[in-house]
């Protein structure tokens, strides 16, 4: 029995591969971009902007900083209380063409020692946890190999 | 200082009374946190609780709702005796908002005296959004999206800083040691124990670069004040009290470019330049717009010591010193006790732990009691001028300058 993948957010991202992004919306009427994404309204308060349309924001960034979770978080966040807590790593990545900053985690087996403050990295499809029905499946981010 | 809260307009509330619960894991419900800080401030004031005209309670949170409506919780439980009553909630903020709901209530003269209580009893471990199934909560979102804790966020601040300003980990220890120094001190305090460097350098590892001694632990605890008019305290005879003469509590400005709890992403800069200024520091520059003066005016100030590399941020921010000199101030003492201007002189997050909607509160109790010369072993001698400074989630921030 195949077990359906569902994204943890509906609509955050798409795609398989080198086609994967996040996705966020951007303001037809001045152009502000918003991940997450704001479907109704434009948050910049010089616009009264109602019409947002979905845009795939850039694959790759630099690292902005990074740290990550020795410790199991608290519910929402799944895990097995069964296992060991495996520490994972969060990174927050400068997207330059959009001017922002998006955190997210790192693919499995990165660990801070492994990132510095400026290196470039890019997003692909990861997994968050699995249970009986479904795989659901999020953002992470790798490290290119290309330093600072 | 100028505004006597004599003749003619005057933006000065007098602070009458202060009054604190320790901080501590006492097991007890947080009413009993509030309503033992209330009697202590009122006491201090020397006020009957029936002269009070209104109370205002920073709200207690428990699963997304005040657990109780705070105002009105703390009334009943002191007796109900017909004061106008008014509850906030602003997060790490509330206790702020709080004081600032009574200054203007005085301010307008709907009320000569007005008690300000806020309290919480902790929930063990991280701190976690409320239950359920709710995709619209950003709070929500990032537990159930990255398992993004407090401390990471924290943790991201920290490495940041090493990065663009060569803070180092020695730097962040420091601050838990002038801090933990400070708390030995303070008989509100929680930890009251000297913390060496290689304490905090041995501890845990929470979140890369932190240590479980370089972050602020989650407490008990109730602080209250009694705010009154200018012309009630020289009724009373009130001759020289400690004055809040500004409370700021602005939000950030679009786009916010700093990744702030509870996001999981910054504000876009594409379509409108960033602000020169960050929101933190915009937080303490209203506050030094409203009182007329600026940060070398200051005598003492109380921040926000969510972890130990932010209170190097809020030197920076309070403008201290320049961006990226928060490590220097430090290692030059100019913070410590007997320095230029010392910061969390109560022992700070540090040695408190964070009671969330008393935390605020406590910030001005210690600096109403350094202003009245009254801070015992933690006194900094002269103090004339103090500032609090505190952020939040969700765009919450507040800064209160007391002088006297
Ligand atoms: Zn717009």
């Amino acid at each position: 029995m195949s077990r359906t993948r569902t994204p943890v957010v509906a609509r955050w991202f798409a795609g398989d591969g080198e086609n994967f992004s996040l996705l966020g919306t951007r303001c037809r009427a001045c152009a502000s971009v918003f991940f997450p994404r704001e479907d109704v309204r434009c948050r910049n308060p010089g616009c009264q902007g109602a019409d947002l349309e979905e845009v795939p924001l850039s694959r790759r960034g630099r690292v902005w900083s990074y740290t990550d979770g020795r410790y199991r978080p608290p519910s929402p966040y799944v895990t097995d209380p069964e296992l060991p807590w495996e520490p994972y790593t969060l990174i927050a990545v400068e997207l330059e063409a959009e001017r922002m900053v998006v955190l997210g985690q790192a693919v499995p087996g990165v660990t801070p020692a492994e990132l510095a403050v400026g290196m470039e990295v890019e997003v692909v499809p990861g997994v968050l946890h699995e249970d009986t029905e479904t795989v659901w499946t999020t953002w992470q981010w790798r490290p290119t190999g290309v330093r600072a | 200082m100028a505004a006597d809260g004599g003749e003619g307009m005057t933006a000065d509330v007098a602070v009458l009374g202060a009054g604190m619960h320790p901080w501590g894991k006492w097991g007890r419900g947080f009413v009993e946190y509030g309503v033992a800080a209330a009697r202590a401030a009122l006491a201090d004031a020397g006020l009957d609780w029936r002269e009070v005209g209104s109370i205002v309670g920073a709200d207690t949170v428990r699963g997304g709702y005040p657990g109780y409506v705070a105002g009105a919780t703390f009334a009943k439980a002191l007796g109900w005796q017909g004061a106008r009553v008014t509850s906030v909630y602003a997060a790490c903020a509330s206790g702020a908002q709080a004081i600032d709901t009574a200054r203007v209530q005085i301010l307008a003269g709907r009320a000569d005296v007005v008690l300000v209580v806020g309290a919480d009893a902790a929930p063990k471990g991280f701190f976690r959004p409320a239950g359920g199934d709710r995709p619209d909560d950003p709070d929500w979102l990032r537990f159930r999206v990255l398992g993004a804790t407090n401390p990471t966020y924290f943790g991201l601040y920290a490495r940041r800083r090493m990065a663009v300003h060569g803070d180092t980990m020695e730097d962040f220890a420091q601050v838990k040691v002038k801090n933990a120094a400070s708390g030995v001190l303070n008989p509100y305090a929680r930890y009251r124990k000297r913390v060496t460097a290689e304490e905090v350098a041995a501890s845990a590892m929470v979140a890369d670069p932190l240590r479980l001694l370089d972050i602020c632990a989650t407490s008990d605890g109730g602080a209250a004040v009694v705010l009154s008019s200018m012309e009630f305290a020289r009724r009373r005879g009130v001759v020289d009290p400690v004055r809040i003469r500004a409370v700021s509590t602005v939000t950030p400005r679009y786009p916010s470019t700093v990744l702030d709890l509870p996001e999981i992403a910054t504000d876009s800069a594409v379509a409108v330049a960033s602000a020169t200024e960050t929101f933190r520091a915009s937080i303490a520059r209203t506050a030094y717009d409203e009182a007329g003066i600026g940060p070398e005016d200051l005598s003492v100030a109380e921040v926000y010591d969510l972890s130990t590399a932010l209170e190097l941020q809020w030197y920076e921010d309070l403008g201290l010193c320049g961006e990226g000199e928060g490590a220097k101030l430090l290692r030059e003492g100019a913070t410590a006790p007997g320095g230029r201007i010392p910061v969390n002189s109560s022992g700070g997050l540090a040695s408190f732990g964070e009671a969330v909607p008393a935390q605020a509160i406590a910030q001005v109790c210690e600096v109403t009691w350094q202003l009245r010369g009254t801070a015992e072993d933690r006194q900094v001698p002269g103090a004339r001028v103090g500032i609090t400074a505190n952020q939040g989630l969700f765009g919450h921030g507040s800064a209160v300058i007391a002088v006297r």
